[in-house]
């Protein structure tokens, strides 16, 4: 029994251990992959000192998170894979405006308005086609085209995803909601696919599984890191809508947090070349900061065309998107 | 005492139906002071994700409420109890006919054969489903080494074969313990009077069996009900893909709560219905007088059996390894850096074995008060455990989450919460071995501790507990093994800067990166294989000795 005690207090020992924080070290909430990030966090802690540690999940959980938990989150910096997600802390008056400098770094169409935060990486929403069976030429002008009877069941789509919701959001500020909701149908109607993620569609297009998808330009490009012989081509749509939109992955500092220097400067690391090259390289998105060139593979960034539409809006239209998905039964 | 144990069962038939077995002598005593306080602690924990989630739901928006009462929630109900019975019986079929091959036959190696039967029990579904959806179709990697083409294994059949390789060793593991206690003196007789081998296996094996094969089939149930992870993957739409979809798609986590209540009834659904099936076929001998003899089988059956337990361990075992090999080595080719995940298996081991102790630890003062002082309200504590364990995960996360957030900040995303939910959610697993192990210990050897003058206490250090080791040994290595397969709780719960392989392998492969997650999940295996070798060699700690 004395022995089984002494357990127990072991193992509240260890629970404290681990759960109490440093008060040194940086929080930061990342809707970005452990994959993709930590190699940056690791080269920020070398060249700074400063210890961080980071709460890795979804972007739109994880701004759900951050209200949850309101003026006392633990979490410094917030760093998201869309604008929707940021902008919902930021309407909560819960994110802290950056320097300026910093807001300079990249186009302002990356970056809220105010300030709030700033674009970190450029992901293009593309169209990935099986090159052994459709031929670019074929793939409608705009995503509205795939409604047309030619492509039933041709068309892969992630209702549930964060990217497909984000450009959901930014299709009803575009098109309004009736349009919205009518294209949603449409797809619905035409038997499209759905799949959980992005890169379940690109590998089902790579196997065979489905003609074609919407997807993020950057999924094709690991496939075919992973695998070079795979079948899938990207194809970027040539006129402005909601489906051709670049959507920055960007980061904020809270404003609870009491580590603002600290916060700044990771913002700074992300936003330097070497980072920037990084994100070209190694995920294969478009660097924001101008000057740093995008993989090859892909057209300029400037070359796609873009509605105007101020993307820290998208948070308002976000919960709409998800009530439309599932009134056109694709959830 | 309480015959309705969804996880383990203790009351494997074996032998002469007789009354059961006292199980204590102090039946009208409600038993010590400590044990109940103990008890009580541990009920206030495991109920915790229950009270918070009730609170939630009371508080959701109109917006909640009409995704709930839409003609699709009922639709989706409808298909995922349907889904989840095919499963069910498709494990049975497997998981009952590999036990009887394994435990009852002559067939040879039948230890190896038994170890890699058991093995998919550590293999994540998520990670058979992405094996299966990379393996089939006119490009997969079958097509690909055979020539030959092999058709897309998705949807409904992809999601069946999953989830049916995943639950199936369940019902294995507990109905092989059942048959390896039957008392061969039964058949005999019968047979001895002219029944039969079909009579037989129909009047007499069957009735014994049943209990058993209920309780492998209501895990593999609930397994199936709140499995998220294969069937998405496979797009296969059941409820938990709608609680995700409207848990990941808002800021408004009220539609998520509401829906994960609807599941909760399903579960609820669930164990009644398996209540339902099993009548009151329980029989007991606590010792079987010889082990049975095997049974001499045929050339052809033989060989028909061998082909079964051949085609089920290449599907199971063989294929997710080899693709994930395959991937691994691809990967390694073409200049992939894949680093071993230190930190993720540190995570993972730290969390599943804190779990398995904690969770052994609290089984202990339930098992011994439900199976030495039965009551009404030591049987409700049991039964609190089980509605507990038949829990989605993800919804218990959102519960615990959204609890801790508001009212115990200072424990909020710590280690020790994520611990407890392990342990709160695996209980069952534990105290199913436990209560087994002591109904064993003849409450005679009680008395006369107690009879020379040690306390109940003093009792429960030197001699109960340590009786017990055996079935809290194969407790605690159930937990341990589910832990470390456990996704959407350790998500949502840890610790910041807190990683484990389960985490690692589904991050990997949706970034797409399939050489680190086949890295990850290659050892996550690996850690898992002394339990699940002990396990499958030592079935009877399981379920009783």
């Amino acid at each position: 029994m004395r022995r089984f005690f002494a357990l127990l207090a072991a193992i509240a020992m260890v629970a404290a251990a681990c759960s109490s924080s440093d008060d040194a070290t940086l929080t930061v909430y990342s809707g970005r992959s452990e994959e993709l990030v930590q190699p940056l966090i690791d080269r920020f802690e070398e060249e700074t000192g400063i210890s961080v540690t980071v709460r890795y999940a979804g972007s739109a959980d994880l701004a759900a998170t951050i209200l949850e938990e309101g003026s006392s989150s633990p979490a410094d910096v917030f760093l998201a894979q869309d604008p929707a997600s940021l902008g919902s802390v930021a309407l909560a008056n819960l994110l802290r405006p950056l320097p300026e400098e910093t807001i300079a770094t990249v186009p302002d169409r990356f970056s809220d308005p105010d300030g709030l935060w700033v674009g970190i990486s450029g992901r293009a929403r593309v169209v990935v086609y099986d090159s052994g069976v459709v031929s670019e030429s074929e793939l409608p002008e705009t995503e509205d085209g795939f409604t047309q009877s030619d492509w039933r069941g041709r068309v892969g789509i992630a209702p549930t995803n964060g990217s497909f919701l984000a450009f959901v959001a930014a299709k009803i500020l575009l098109d309004g909601s009736d349009a919205t909701l009518a294209w949603l149908e449409g797809m619905a109607a035409n038997e499209s696919p759905t799949f959980p993620k992005n890169s379940a569609i690109v590998t089902a297009v790579n196997d065979g599984q489905v003609d074609t998808g919407l997807v993020n330009h950057y999924y094709l490009l690991r496939a075919l890191a992973e695998d070079p012989d795979v079948p899938g081509r990207n194809s970027f749509f040539d006129v402005a809508t909601a489906g051709s939109l670049v959507m920055p992955s960007g980061a904020g500092v809270l404003a609870s947090s009491e580590r603002t220097d600290a916060a700044e400067r990771f913002i700074e690391f992300l936003l330097a070349d070497a980072s920037q090259r990084y994100f070209s390289e190694e995920t294969f998105e478009y660097p924001l900061v101008p000057g740093i060139p995008a993989d090859d593979r892909l057209p300029a960034i400037e070359s796609i065309p873009t509605p105007d539409l101020d993307l820290s809006l998208l948070a308002t239209t976000l919960d709409e998107a998800t009530d439309l998905v599932a009134r056109a039964g694709l959830l | 005492m309480n015959q309705r144990d969804p996880v383990i069962e203790i009351e494997v038939p074996a032998g002469t139906p007789m009354a059961p077995p006292a199980t204590g002598t102090q039946k009208r005593s409600p038993g010590p002071w400590y044990l109940w306080v103990a008890a009580a602690c541990i009920v206030g924990v495991v109920a915790v994700p229950l009270v918070a989630l009730g609170i939630r739901a009371l508080e959701a928006s109109d917006a909640a409420w009409e995704t709930l009462l839409s003609w699709r929630t009922v639709r989706l109900l409808v298909r995922t109890l349907l889904f989840t019975a095919l499963v069910t019986a498709s494990s049975v079929v497997i998981g009952v006919g590999g036990a009887w091959l394994l435990a009852r036959t002559d067939i040879a190696l039948r230890r190896v054969w038994g170890v890699a039967f058991a093995l998919p029990l550590v293999i994540p579904s998520y990670v058979i489903a992405l094996v299966l959806i990379s393996a089939t179709g006119p490009r997969g990697l079958l097509a690909d080494a055979t020539g030959i083409a092999v058709p897309h294994l998705i949807g409904l059949p992809g999601a069946w074969l999953a989830l049916t390789l995943s639950t199936y060793p369940y019902v294995f593991l507990v109905t092989a313990a059942a048959m390896a206690r039957l008392d061969p003196a039964l058949e005999e007789a019968a047979r001895g009077l002219g029944a039969s081998p079909t009579r037989v296996f129909r009047t007499l094996v069957m009735p014994q069996l049943r209990p058993a094969i209920g309780a492998g089939a209501l895990l593999a149930a609930l397994y199936t009900l709140s499995d998220f992870g294969a069937v998405s993957l496979m797009r296969y739409d059941v409820f938990t893909r709608v609680i995700y979809a409207q848990y990941a798609g808002r800021l408004d986590r009220s539609p998520a709560i509401v829906l994960s209540i609807v599941l909760i009834v399903a579960a609820l659904v669930v164990i009644w219905a398996e209540q339902r099936t099993r009548g009151s076929g329980a029989f007991f001998s606590r010792k079987p007088a010889r082990p049975p003899a095997p049974y001499r089988l045929s050339a052809w059956q033989r060989a028909t059996g061998i082909g079964f337990l051949g085609i089920v361990v290449s599907i199971g075992v063989l294929l997710p390894i080899g693709v994930l090999a395959a991937w691994l080595v691809r990967g390694i080719g073409l200049g992939v850096d894949v680093g071993i995940p230190w930190q993720a298996i540190a995570g993972s081991v730290t969390g599943a074995s804190l779990a398995a102790i904690v969770a052994v630890a609290a089984a202990i003062p339930i098992v011994v008060l439900a199976v030495r002082f039965t009551s009404r309200a030591s049987s409700l504590l049991e039964r609190v455990v089980y509605v507990i364990f038949s829990l989605p995960h993800i919804t218990v996360a959102i519960a615990v989450l959204a609890f801790t957030v508001r009212y115990a900040r200072p424990v909020y995303q710590s280690l020790l919460v994520l611990v407890l939910v392990y342990a709160a959610m695996f209980l069952a697993q534990a105290t199913g071995p436990a209560k087994a192990s002591l109904l064993q210990i003849d409450p005679a050897l009680d008395d006369a501790s107690r009879g020379l003058g040690k306390g109940h206490a003093a009792t429960l250090a030197r001699i109960t507990i340590p009786l017990m080791s055996k079935g809290l040994l194969a407790g605690g290595l159930l937990v341990f093994v589910t832990t470390l397969k456990e996704l959407p709780a350790t998500l949502l719960l840890r610790p910041s800067g807190f990683t484990t392989l389960s985490i690692r392998i589904w991050s990997s492969a949706d970034e797409l990166l399939y050489t680190q997650a086949s890295a990850a999940a290659l050892i996550l295996i690996a850690v898992s294989v002394i339990p699940v070798y002990y396990l499958s060699i030592k079935p009877k700690d399981v379920v009783g000795s």
